[in-house]
């Protein structure tokens, strides 16, 4: 600690030995000082507070009034206290809202990206580099386009009348993102999203030791085995962790609106989705906030759950 | 009951680079053997083929009289214990014992007993209960070898299995394995790029060199008559001396200096022929006065070996070494002279690096 001090800043110290060193000055490693510490640090503070802290705690202020885009509300809010709380949890459009997330972070998220993912790195293991690296390319080109751009081409591969899918299967005029929206937008999400697990999990079966699993195969323990014994074992943390972030991204995923607009009549409305409609075209801002505390939440829940499970292996 | 017979095994990596190039072997059943040689000499290679780990691109396995050259590793009734042990993490040391028997369906009771049964006679019995993480590197050993016994194979393969110890620990470790494989009277294959390891441990080793065997013999053998240059260069504590000499009719000009041609070689040279006259340090006696057949040089370098000192002469542009007792050690610059035991000096070609003579000489093999 003593080596980190001799601030720059005052060279009256070094000549005076027996003025006993500033104290705080050796507290940081770079000898700043707490004083100049916090200038350099105030800007970012100040653009958090500005975007992040003060619209937060608006919405918290929102989700207590009856506030709307126009009317009379708009001119002169009210505060109503938990109504908007109480009105969305008996809300048949809200529950239905839940019901779908659910659905959605199941599906693409847990069922999807996170499976698909594990059984991608895995069995891209054993197939020759060069197809590994083509798989792998395409697989990340669905990740890094931007959602306004595989949005549009999940549109143009499902639509009614020239659709791609129609034209392969031959079956023309089938509506796909009227007949099954939520279906459509699940296998856009774990298309869209599934690099990232299966990066991650590349990374993790990597780090198995090869001996172990030879190990295993040496006592005669079929590829069931050796997955349950020795790799899973393994990555549970990874498995865990990346659970943890795809469900929180997934949830909190906005790129259906960009397909399904929430439609047809609700039946692809996520809760991000319905918050925009209700507080944007709908105008009950109020209503919305309180809807995206409740998804706040629900977030703050899974990560706890998800860590709680995470520091369980630990022990 | 459990010897190995390798027959023209072959394993070609893509890009044709042959790791093992045309193998015959036998080990015999209850040996010891030791796989030797520097890295990349095809020796786990080898050992991987044998385990089943490896694809083998031609040629045959048989363990025991039942050709195992295309079964699963699972299948060919073999243990082999990873030079860093691979014990499963996330088990405790009696599931990593009995993980094996696991996987073979053996009851959960009797599992069990065999598991306590096998840790106890590696003397484990406390620890059980403790993950791999919590053992020193002895005991993860240890623990790495009763998994390896408590599910009874046909046979042994260690790859590389001190070196991940402190050289106190692997000196123990050594007479503990050889004294466990001697109690289980099980056909091991070991690994080891340590020539010291492979003459301590093992009934018969095999030295390899670019995926071929150079010599098979018992480690005596192997120390006193190595089959070429290779094996003499690499076999020994300290590095035999191999002196470009020429044969001038009963006698070898070894740097300016006539000596004594070998018994052995005697009917296998031709008169100007070139070869390499080879002496073990060990092998040499040093004097500080002209002596009968010894090379003169100068004293270079003195090295201590605990019991004695290796002493380098610098005769001319080469170096020859020779030990000397403790205590005896001549002082740096004087001159000196080497001698070699006549019994013990070898001759090779200087070609192709064969021993000249190479039938065992009778005085030798009783030796």
């Amino acid at each position: 600690m003593a080596l980190t001090a001799s601030p720059p800043a005052e060279p009256a110290e070094a000549a005076g030995v027996t003025k006993s060193p500033a104290p705080q000055a050796a507290t940081d490693a770079a000898g700043l000082g707490r004083a100049r510490a916090s200038v350099f640090v105030a800007p970012a503070l100040a653009l958090i507070a500005a975007f992040l802290v003060f619209p937060a705690l608006w919405t918290l202020y929102l989700g207590i009034t009856n506030y709307r885009l126009t009317g009379v509300a708009a001119l002169r809010p009210r505060v109503v206290g938990l109504d908007n709380y109480a009105r969305a949890l008996g809300d048949p459009e809200f529950l239905n809202s839940l019901w779908l997330t659910l659905l959605f972070v199941i599906g693409s998220a847990v069922i999807g990206q996170c499976v698909l993912g594990f059984v991608l790195a895995w069995t891209l293991r054993a197939v020759p580099r060069t197809v590994r690296t083509v798989v792998e390319l395409l697989v990340m080109l669905a990740w890094i386009l931007p959602s306004s751009v595989v949005a549009f081409l999940w549109i143009a591969l499902l639509d009614r009348d020239g659709g791609t899918l129609n034209v392969l299967l031959n079956t023309p005029g089938m509506a796909w993102l009227i007949e099954y929206p939520m279906l459509s937008v699940i296998i856009f999400n774990a298309w869209r999203g599934t690099a990232f697990s299966m990066l991650l999990f590349s990374a993790a079966l990597n780090g198995i030791p090869p001996s172990q699993l030879e190990t295993a195969r040496m006592v005669g323990a079929s590829g069931w085995q050796q997955l349950r014994d020795v790799v899973l074992p393994h990555v549970r943390g990874h498995i865990l962790t990346n659970l943890l972030l795809i469900s929180l991204w997934t949830f909190n995923d906005f790129s259906p609106f960009l397909i399904t607009a929430g439609g047809p009549n609700g039946r692809s409305e996520t809760l991000p989705v319905f918050v925009y409609n209700t507080a944007i075209p709908g105008g009950q801002l109020g209503f919305g906030s309180a809807v995206s505390l409740l998804m706040l939440l629900i977030n703050l829940v899974l990560a706890v759950v998800y860590l709680r499970l995470l520091k369980q292996r630990r022990a | 009951m459990a010897d190995i017979v390798l027959e023209q095994l072959v394993k070609e990596y893509p890009g044709g680079v042959r790791a093992v190039d045309g193998l015959d072997v036998t080990i015999e059943d209850g040996e010891f053997f030791a796989l030797l040689g520097p890295s990349g000499c095809g020796k786990t290679t080898l050992l991987r083929s044998i385990a089943g780990l490896e694809t083998v691109s031609g040629g045959s396995i048989r363990i025991g009289g039942r050709d195992v050259t295309r079964l699963a590793p699972g299948a060919r009734d073999i243990a082999m214990v990873f030079q860093d042990y691979a014990l499963f993490p996330h088990m405790t040391v009696r599931d990593n014992i009995a993980y094996p028997l696991k996987i073979k369906k053996v009851g959960k009771q009797e599992r069990a007993e065999k598991a306590e049964e096998t840790a106890e006679g590696l003397s484990l019995g406390g620890l059980l209960e403790r993950r791999p993480g919590q053992l020193s590197g002895g005991q993860q050993q240890r623990a790495a070898l009763a998994r390896a016994v408590a599910c009874h194979p046909q046979v042994f393969l260690f790859d590389e299995p001190l070196s991940n110890l402190d050289a106190r620990l692997r000196l123990e470790a050594r007479t503990f394995l050889k004294r466990l494989q001697r109690d289980l009277g099980v056909t091991t294959v070991f690994v080891t790029h340590d020539q010291a390891e492979a003459l301590a441990m093992s009934d018969r080793m095999a030295v390899m060199e670019a995926g071929r065997i150079r010599q098979i013999g018992t480690p005596r053998e192997v120390f006193q008559r190595p089959a070429s240059t290779f094996v003499a260069g690499f076999i020994g504590s300290t590095p035999m001396n191999l002196l470009d000499a020429t044969i001038d009719r009963d006698t070898v000009r070894v740097a300016g200096t006539s000596v004594p041609l070998p018994e052995s070689a005697r009917a296998h040279v031709r008169d100007g022929e070139e070869v390499v006259y080879a002496a073990r340090p060990e092998y040499m006696t040093f004097s500080t006065e002209a002596a009968d057949a010894g090379i003169e040089g100068t004293v270079a370098i003195i090295e201590n070996m605990g019991v004695g000192s290796l002493v380098s002469l610098e005769v001319g542009a080469t170096i020859v070494q020779v030990t000397v007792p403790e205590g005896q050690e001549p002082p740096i610059g004087s001159r000196g002279w080497a001698v070699a035991a006549p019994q013990r000096v070898l001759v090779y070609r200087r070609d192709d690096g064969e021993l000249v003579g190479s039938e065992r000489a009778p005085a030798l093999a009783e030796a």
